[in-house]
C-alpha cells in the first residue's frame, strides 16, 4: 500500500474565504455539500409524489367498487365520479415506478450522499468538477419537473409501464398517450445526462483527490460502493439514451427500430432497457449497502467484518450485473439457450451478496450493540434485503419464473430489495448524516416511532403480495375481480392497501422530525455517532471547503473498540504518535 | 385468503411445482438461519457497562464456508432449474404428435386458431374462435402464439403456462393438461387501456368430448366455407 499512498495525495487547493451572495451560496451553489443537501430537499418532494400515486393505485386495487375520497378533486381525464379511470391506473403504475426509481431512490442515493460525502470522506475541499456538478443537479431538477408536468398535458401522463415496452411505447394509437410519452422520454433523457456528469465527477474526484495516507483500502466501503455505482452508471446509461432516443424517433419521425410493421424487433428494446437495467438494479442498492455497512461497523462499535471481500464482493456485483439482465426476459420469446446462461449468472450473483449479509451478521457478533435510530434501519435494511434475496432466487430459476413472471410475487420481490433495502438504508443515513449537514440532531424517540411504524406497516403491505402472487395475480391490472382466480385475494388486496397507506401516513412522522428538527432539534457536536471516517473530524455542519487544512489518514475507517484504547474509536487522521494500534493488513 | 400455489394442471406444472418448493424450503431454512441469528445477536450483543466489543477483522475460514455453501446451492439449483427448463422449452422437447393451435393476441382479445378437418395448421379450412381456447386433457398441445399489435403475455395458472406474445414473432410453446376443467387466460403483459379485462375462457375437455366438440365446429367451419 505504500506505492499508493504517495499516488493518492490530494491536490493542494486554497481554500478563499469569502462572502457570497444568497443565489450563489444555496441556489447556483458549487459547493458539493449544498448541491446534495438541494438533490435531498427535491428528491424527498419527489418520493411524497411517488408515494401518493401508490396509495391511489393501491385503493383502486383494495376497492375496485369504490370512488377514491378525494377523487373528484383530480381532473376529469383522471377520474369520473370520483372512479379512477383505467386510463389513469396505467399511468398511476408507470409513473409510480418511474418516480420512485429515476427521482426518488437513485438520486437520493447517488445525487444526495455521492455529492456529501466523497470530497468530506476522503478528505478534499470540493468535487473535481464543481460547475458540472451544478449543471447535474439543475439539469435532474428540469428532468423531475418535465416528468410532473406530463401528468397535465392532453392524454395524460405515459401509460406503457416504467420498462417502456415497446410497441406500446412507440405507438400512440397502442396506448393512447403521445405527449406524455414524448415527455417521459425527454425526461428521462435529460436526466441520464445529469446522472452522467455526476459520474464523471464522482469517478475522477476518488482517484484523483484522496488525502495523503488514503489509500484504496482505507476507503470506507459508502466511497468503494459510490465509486463502483458511478461506473456503473457511466457504462449504462448512455445505451439507455441511445434507446431512448431511437424511441422517441419510433414515437415521432416514423421510424420502426421497435416496431416490426417494417422490419424493427421489439426485443431489442428490451435488450437494451435491460442492458441498462440491470446494472441499475445495483445503483439502487450498492450505495445502500454501503451505508449499511458504515452505520452497522458504528452501532457494533466493531470493525466490518471482511473489509476485503465486501470491496470485492461489491467489484463482482457490479462486472456480473452486467450478464444478467436477460433474466428479465426468460418468458419474453428470446431463445430459450440464452435462458439457461442468464440463469446460472444470475444465481451466481446471489453468491456476493450472500457474503456481504453474513458478513454484517459477522460484524454484529461479539459486538457491543448501540440501538440509535440509524441501527434500527440499516439492521431492518439487513433483514428485509435477505428477504428479498430469497424471493429473488424463485424467480432467477427460469422453469419457476414461467409461473410467477408478472405477477405480485415479482412486486413483493422489488419491494423489499427498493424498499426493505434501499429505502431502509436511506432512512439510516437521513437519520445517521442529518447532524453533519444540518448541524443539529433529528429526534431519536421520533425516529424510533417513525422505524417501528415504518417496520410493521412495510411488511404489512408487502409481504402478502408473495402469497397472491404465487395465487397467480398478476401485476398492473386496475380490477382484479375481472378473473375467477384472483376474486378470492380481495381481503388480502384490501389489507395491502391498509397497509401502504400506513405506510405513507408514517412518513409524514418522519417529515415533521426532519423539519423540525432544522431549527429546533439539538446542537449536534462534530462527532455525534463517536465514528472513525473523515466528515466527523470537522464541524458540524462542515465548512464551505471542509477543511482549514487537508487531513492526513493513517488507519482504515473501521478500528472501532481497539484494545489498547480507552475510547472505543479511533478517528481515520488520528496521529499514530498519540496512539499505536497494532495494524492490520 | 388463499396464498399459495393454485391447482396444477399440467405435466409441466409438477415439474415447476416441485422445483418451487425445493426452493422454498432451501430459502426458508437460510431465511430462518439469518433473521433468528440476527435476532439473537441483538439481544446477546446489546451494549452493557464494562463490555468491550470484540476487536477482529474478519475469520478467513469462516468466509470460506459462508461463500463456498450458497455458491454449491446456487450451482445445483442451476443446474436442476436447467434441465426442467430444457424439458420444458428447448426444441428437442416438442411432441412430435401434438396437435397445434394459433393463439393471435390482440388488443384487448384472444383469437385461438384451429386447424379444420385435415388437421393442419396454416391452409384455408382453418377456423378462428374468439376469446375460447378448448383442447383435450391427457395429449399434448402446442401453441402458436403471435401477436398482431402490441406485446402481451398468455398466462393460464392452473396450466402452469407463461409466454409473451410478440408481434412479429412466432413462438411455440407446449403443455399437456391433466385435468379437464374450465380455468381463464390472463393477459399478463400491460398491453394498453383494456389489459385488465383481456381474458378468455379455457375449456379442457376429455379425449371423448374434445373429438364431439371439434367435429361440431369443423361442421361448423365447412357449413360457413360453402355459404
Amino acid at each position: 500500500m505504500a506505492t499508493m499512498t504517495s499516488e493518492s495525495s490530494g491536490i493542494p487547493v486554497r481554500v478563499e474565504e469569502h462572502p457570497q451572495s444568497f443565489i450563489k451560496k444555496y441556489i447556483f451553489s458549487t459547493d458539493h455539500k449544498v448541491i446534495g443537501i438541494q438533490f435531498l430537499f427535491t428528491c424527498l418532494f419527489f418520493l411524497a409524489v411517488g408515494g401518493l400515486l401508490a396509495v391511489m393505485l393501491r385503493f383502486q386495487l383494495g376497492f375496485p367498487d369504490q370512488p377514491m375520497p378525494g377523487g373528484n378533486l383530480l381532473p376529469e381525464a383522471m377520474v369520473a365520479d370520483g372512479y379512477i379511470l383505467p386510463e389513469f391506473y396505467n399511468s398511476l403504475v408507470t409513473m409510480h415506478g418511474t418516480f420512485m426509481v429515476f427521482f426518488a431512490i437513485m438520486p437520493l442515493l447517488v445525487g444526495v450522499y455521492a455529492n456529501y460525502l466523497i470530497p468530506v470522506q476522503i478528505g478534499t475541499h470540493d468535487m473535481a468538477f464543481p460547475r458540472l456538478n451544478m449543471i447535474s443537479y439543475w439539469m435532474f431538477l428540469v428532468s423531475g419537473l418535465v416528468m410532473l408536468s406530463s401528468f397535465w398535458v392532453i392524454g395524460g401522463a405515459s401509460a406503457a409501464g416504467w420498462t417502456q415496452y415497446a410497441p406500446l411505447s412507440a405507438s400512440p394509437e397502442a396506448s393512447g398517450v403521445s405527449t406524455g410519452q414524448i415527455l417521459w422520454i425527454l425526461s428521462i433523457a435529460i436526466f441520464g445526462f445529469s446522472s452522467l456528469l455526476g459520474s464523471i465527477n464522482y469517478i475522477t474526484t476518488v482517484i484523483n483527490q484522496r488525502a495523503p495516507g488514503m489509500t484504496w483500502f482505507r476507503l470506507p466501503l459508502v466511497i468503494w460502493a459510490l465509486f463502483i455505482t458511478a461506473i456503473l452508471g457511466l457504462l449504462a446509461i448512455p445505451v439507455l439514451t441511445a434507446a431512448l432516443i431511437m424511441l422517441l424517433f419510433d414515437q415521432t419521425l416514423g421510424t420502426t427500430f421497435f416496431l416490426p410493421t417494417e422490419g424493427g424487433q421489439p426485443l431489442l428494446w428490451q435488450h437494451l432497457f435491460w442492458f441498462f437495467g440491470h446494472p441499475e438494479v445495483y445503483i439502487l442498492i450498492l450505495p445502500a449497502m454501503g451505508f449499511v455497512s458504515e452505520i452497522i461497523a458504528n452501532g457494533s462499535r466493531k470493525p466490518i467484518f471482511g473489509y476485503k471481500s465486501m470491496v470485492f464482493a461489491i467489484i463482482s456485483i457490479a462486472l456480473l450485473g452486467f450478464i444478467v439482465w436477460g433474466h428479465h426476459m426468460f418468458q419474453s420469446g428470446m431463445n430459450p439457450a440464452l435462458g439457461m446462461s442468464f440463469m446460472i449468472s444470475t444465481l451466481i450473483i446471489a453468491v456476493p451478496s450472500a457474503i456481504k449479509v453474513f458478513n454484517w451478521m459477522g460484524t454484529m457478533w461479539g459486538g457491543s450493540i448501540r440501538f440509535h435510530t440509524p441501527m434500527l434501519f440499516a439492521v431492518g435494511f439487513v433483514m428485509l434485503f435477505a428477504i428479498g434475496g430469497f424471493s429473488g432466487i424463485f424467480m432467477a430459476s427460469s422453469p419457476v419464473d414461467i409461473y410467477i413472471h408478472d405477477t405480485y410475487f415479482i412486486v413483493a420481490h422489488i419491494h423489499y430489495v427498493l424498499f426493505g433495502g434501499s429505502l431502509f438504508a436511506l432512512y439510516a443515513a437521513f437519520y445517521f448524516w442529518y447532524p453533519k449537514m444540518f448541524g443539529r440532531m433529528m429526534s431519536d424517540k421520533l425516529g424510533k416511532i417513525h422505524f417501528w411504524l415504518t417496520f410493521v406497516f412495510f411488511n404489512i403491505t408487502f409481504f402478502p403480495m408473495h402469497g397472491i402472487g404465487m395465487g397467480g395475480m398478476i401485476r398492473r391490472t386496475y380490477d382484479p375481480n375481472q378473473y375467477e382466480l384472483f376474486q378470492g385475494m380481495q381481503d388480502t388486496n384490501i389489507l395491502i392497501t391498509i397497509g401502504a397507506i400506513g405506510l405513507f401516513l408514517s412518513g409524514f412522522l418522519f417529515a415533521w422530525n426532519f423539519f423540525w428538527s432544522l431549527k429546533h432539534g439539538e446542537k449536534a457536536s462534530a462527532n455525534p455517532w463517536n465514528a472513525n471516517t473523515l466528515e466527523w473530524q470537522t464541524p458540524s455542519p462542515a465548512k464551505h471547503g471542509n477543511w482549514e487544512e487537508i487531513p492526513v489518514v493513517y488507519h482504515g475507517p473501521y478500528e472501532y473498540s481497539h484494545p489498547d484504547m480507552d475510547k472505543d474509536w479511533l478517528a481515520q487522521n488520528e496521529r499514530p504518535d498519540i496512539v499505536s494500534p497494532a495494524h492490520h493488513s | 385468503m388463499d396464498w399459495s400455489l393454485p391447482l396444477n394442471a399440467s405435466t409441466q406444472g409438477v415439474h415447476i411445482d416441485n422445483l418451487f418448493w425445493l426452493i422454498f424450503w432451501i430459502t426458508g431454512v437460510a431465511f430462518v438461519l439469518v433473521e433468528v441469528g440476527i435476532l439473537w445477536f441483538l439481544w446477546r450483543y446489546r451494549a452493557r457497562d464494562g463490555h468491550k466489543a470484540k476487536y477482529t477483522h474478519g475469520h478467513m475460514g469462516a468466509e470460506i464456508v459462508w461463500t463456498a455453501v450458497p455458491a454449491i446451492t446456487m450451482v445445483f439449483l442451476g443446474i436442476y432449474s436447467g434441465m426442467i427448463w430444457a424439458d420444458i422449452r428447448s426444441p428437442d422437447s416438442f411432441p412430435d404428435d401434438a396437435m397445434t393451435i394459433g393463439v393471435v393476441a390482440k388488443q384487448f382479445e384472444w383469437n385461438v386458431i384451429y386447424p379444420g378437418a385435415d388437421r393442419v395448421l396454416g391452409n384455408d379450412d382453418d377456423f378462428t374462435i374468439r376469446n375460447r381456447f378448448e383442447f383435450p386433457v391427457g395429449e399434448p398441445v402446442i401453441v402458436r402464439l403471435e401477436s398482431e399489435d402490441v406485446i402481451h403475455s398468455f398466462f393460464v395458472p392452473e396450466l402452469r403456462v407463461k409466454q409473451d406474445a410478440v408481434p412479429g414473432m412466432t413462438i411455440p410453446i407446449w403443455f399437456e393438461a391433466t385435468e379437464t376443467g374450465e380455468f381463464q387466460i390472463a393477459c399478463a403483459e400491460l398491453c394498453g387501456l383494456g389489459h385488465y379485462r383481456m381474458r378468455a375462457r379455457v375449456v379442457v375437455h376429455e379425449a371423448d368430448a374434445f373429438d364431439v366438440w371439434y367435429d361440431e365446429q369443423t361442421g361448423v367451419a365447412l357449413d360457413a366455407a360453402a355459404e
